[in-house]
């Protein structure tokens, strides 16, 4: 028994400026059709929640279900920060393992404000995530800045390794309809875009946009039955939390964990998701043939492709400078483009993840095809302890 | 780390946050909790269970954390941070440093005064001060260790 993702579809990437909505419903649509599903076939839908958007966008699954009209589905919205869409697939699938539903929807999608996201209203003293801005001025960038400052000092990373991430990321994206940035740049203008977060500049740091993406999920044998090939099975989908003492300063945290009674586990948070998805799969990294990894920054793509063990601590840069992560290398990451090319909506950015490779693994990525893949990987984090690791294989 | 006793001899200074951090006649510290049970310390001061799911235990009791430490990390912030953040005008980057305290084994953020992103270095040993926010209350920082 698996679940295959049975169709995939997306609101292109930018700053439209329209109602979330809009996005997730022309998503689903794409979604729905790609899969050969009519709407009131599906049993059960699940929403991605955005928070920026008032009660339509903490009841997501609820909002979408009536803008396609009530058709007296199964519903339930989630969010779990930048890992709201896996999780939102995680409950589809968890549904259809079970043998309760067969057929799912999930949509995310998002409407953002201009610049640095900020706290969410109001003046609340108790909620970490409002204090960093209040006490520190610490952005989301800011522990970017820090991660990206680590690596150059423990592993020798330069500016110009980090541009060359997003030199790779924009030449994916410009071969992709649904990305928000679709112009190929050179490391200059990247090394010449204003400083953010030292080291980080404006084109190291990604964007929040508009977009939406949504899934069509169902069982094997549902798949069987309406003859779906090539079937892409959905085999892993990790969400496990960090194990005490977490060593690793996390946003939206002021400090680490203590490590002076307890020493840190075998595996740091974003190792420790990767690997969970590895186990539920039964795979390794060595059988990864694609990777879509959550570059929030470039230097933390190069962060995870180590976390994500597609190579050793240290060499990431290595194997980016080889050309090895591009489109036509040994392992592409981030052959959409990555966040680099589309920015953050955060509820859609884990679906989308999940459509790149799908769309990989059934060979439809035209231009940006990736030879022959077998097992795809995509990895994502988000504030207070959630992330994702889904891993689809055909 | 010495049992807590709160001392601040400077009664006109509001802090921007309470109970994380004291003026004490000897310098400026950080206040945490520490587990009866296992040791372990926390920052910012946590009341209830320990971290350490392990652990179980119920009694933390605040703690002043050790003064120095070293760079884990650092950044600033070029463009004024957003709201609740008050910015100074006209706009000096923020220096930010992720401090590695002495013996703790804890990283804790904070901002950095009197040194830029081009004087700091990971490995830096830095000390705790206090300094005003733009509006005026004091937060904890991080300054050169003398």
């Amino acid at each position: 028994m698996s679940v295959v993702v049975l169709g995939t579809g997306m609101h292109p990437w930018g700053k439209w400026g329209r109602p979330f909505v809009e996005y997730g419903v022309a998503a689903a649509r794409a979604a729905l059709d790609d899969a050969g599903v009519a709407w009131t076939d599906v049993d059960f839908l699940v929403g991605a929640d955005t928070i920026r958007n008032g009660y339509p966008g903490f009841v997501a699954g609820a909002t979408y279900a009536q803008a396609l009209g009530w058709s007296g589905a199964r519903i339930a919205s989630c969010y779990a920060a930048c890992a709201s869409g896996a999780q939102a697939v995680d409950i589809a699938r968890t549904r259809i393992l079970a043998g309760l539903c067969e057929v799912a929807l999930v949509v995310g999608a998002d409407s953002t404000p201009k610049g640095f996201f900020t706290p969410v209203g109001g003046d609340r003293p108790d909620d970490p995530d409002w204090l960093r801005f209040r006490l520190l001025g610490a952005t989301n960038p800011a522990y970017f800045g820090l991660y990206a400052r680590r690596r150059m000092a423990v592993h020798g990373s330069t500016h110009a390794d980090f541009a060359a991430v997003k030199v790779k990321n924009a030449r994916a994206g410009s071969l992709n309809p649904m990305a928000r940035y679709r112009r190929p740049v050179t490391v200059e203008e990247v090394l010449a875009s204003p400083m953010v977060a030292d080291p980080l500049r404006l084109m190291d740091i990604c964007a929040t946009s508009d977009g939406g993406a949504a899934v069509v999920l169902a069982s094997e044998e549902y798949a069987r039955r309406r003859g779906t090939t090539p079937l892409v099975r959905l085999a892993a989908v990790a969400t496990v939390t960090p194990s005490f003492p977490s060593a690793v300063l996390e946003l939206p945290n002021f400090a680490t964990d203590s490590w002076a009674a307890v020493p840190p586990p075998e595996r740091p948070f974003r190792a420790a998701i990767a690997h969970a998805a590895y186990e539920e799969a039964g795979v390794g990294p060595e059988d990864v043939s694609l990777a879509e990894v959550y570059d929030l920054s470039t230097a933390l793509e190069l962060d995870w492709m180590e976390d994500a063990g597609l190579c050793p601590p240290g060499e990431a840069d290595k194997l980016l400078r080889g050309g090895e992560t591009a489109i036509g290398g040994r392992v592409p990451v981030n052959p959409s483009g990555g966040l680099a090319s589309f920015g953050e909506a955060v509820p859609a950015q884990a679906i989308a993840q999940l459509c790149e490779l799908t769309t990989q693994l059934r060979d439809r990525a035209g231009p940006r095809q990736v030879r022959r893949p077998r097992v795809g990987l995509a990895v994502n984090q988000g504030l207070f302890g959630h992330g994702s690791a889904l891993i689809a294989t055909r | 780390m010495q049992p807590s006793k709160r001392l601040c001899d400077t009664p006109a200074m509001t802090f921007a946050i309470d109970g994380w951090f004291a003026i004490d006649h000897d310098g400026v510290r950080l206040l945490g909790t520490r587990c009866a049970d296992c040791g372990t310390v926390c920052f910012p001061p946590r009341h209830g269970l320990c971290p350490d799911p392990r652990c179980g235990g119920t009694e933390l009791h605040e703690v002043r954390l050790p003064r120095r430490g070293r760079v884990w990390s650092y950044t600033n912030a070029c463009y004024p941070p957003p709201a609740p953040y008050v910015a100074a005008e006209p706009y000096e980057p923020v220096t930010l440093a992720a401090v590695e305290l002495d013996e703790a084994g804890i990283v804790v953020l904070g901002q950095v005064t009197g040194l830029t992103v081009a004087e700091l270095e990971v490995g830096m040993e830095l000390e705790l001060t206090s300094g005003p926010l733009a509006d005026g209350p004091q937060v904890w920082m991080w300054r050169r260790a003398s």
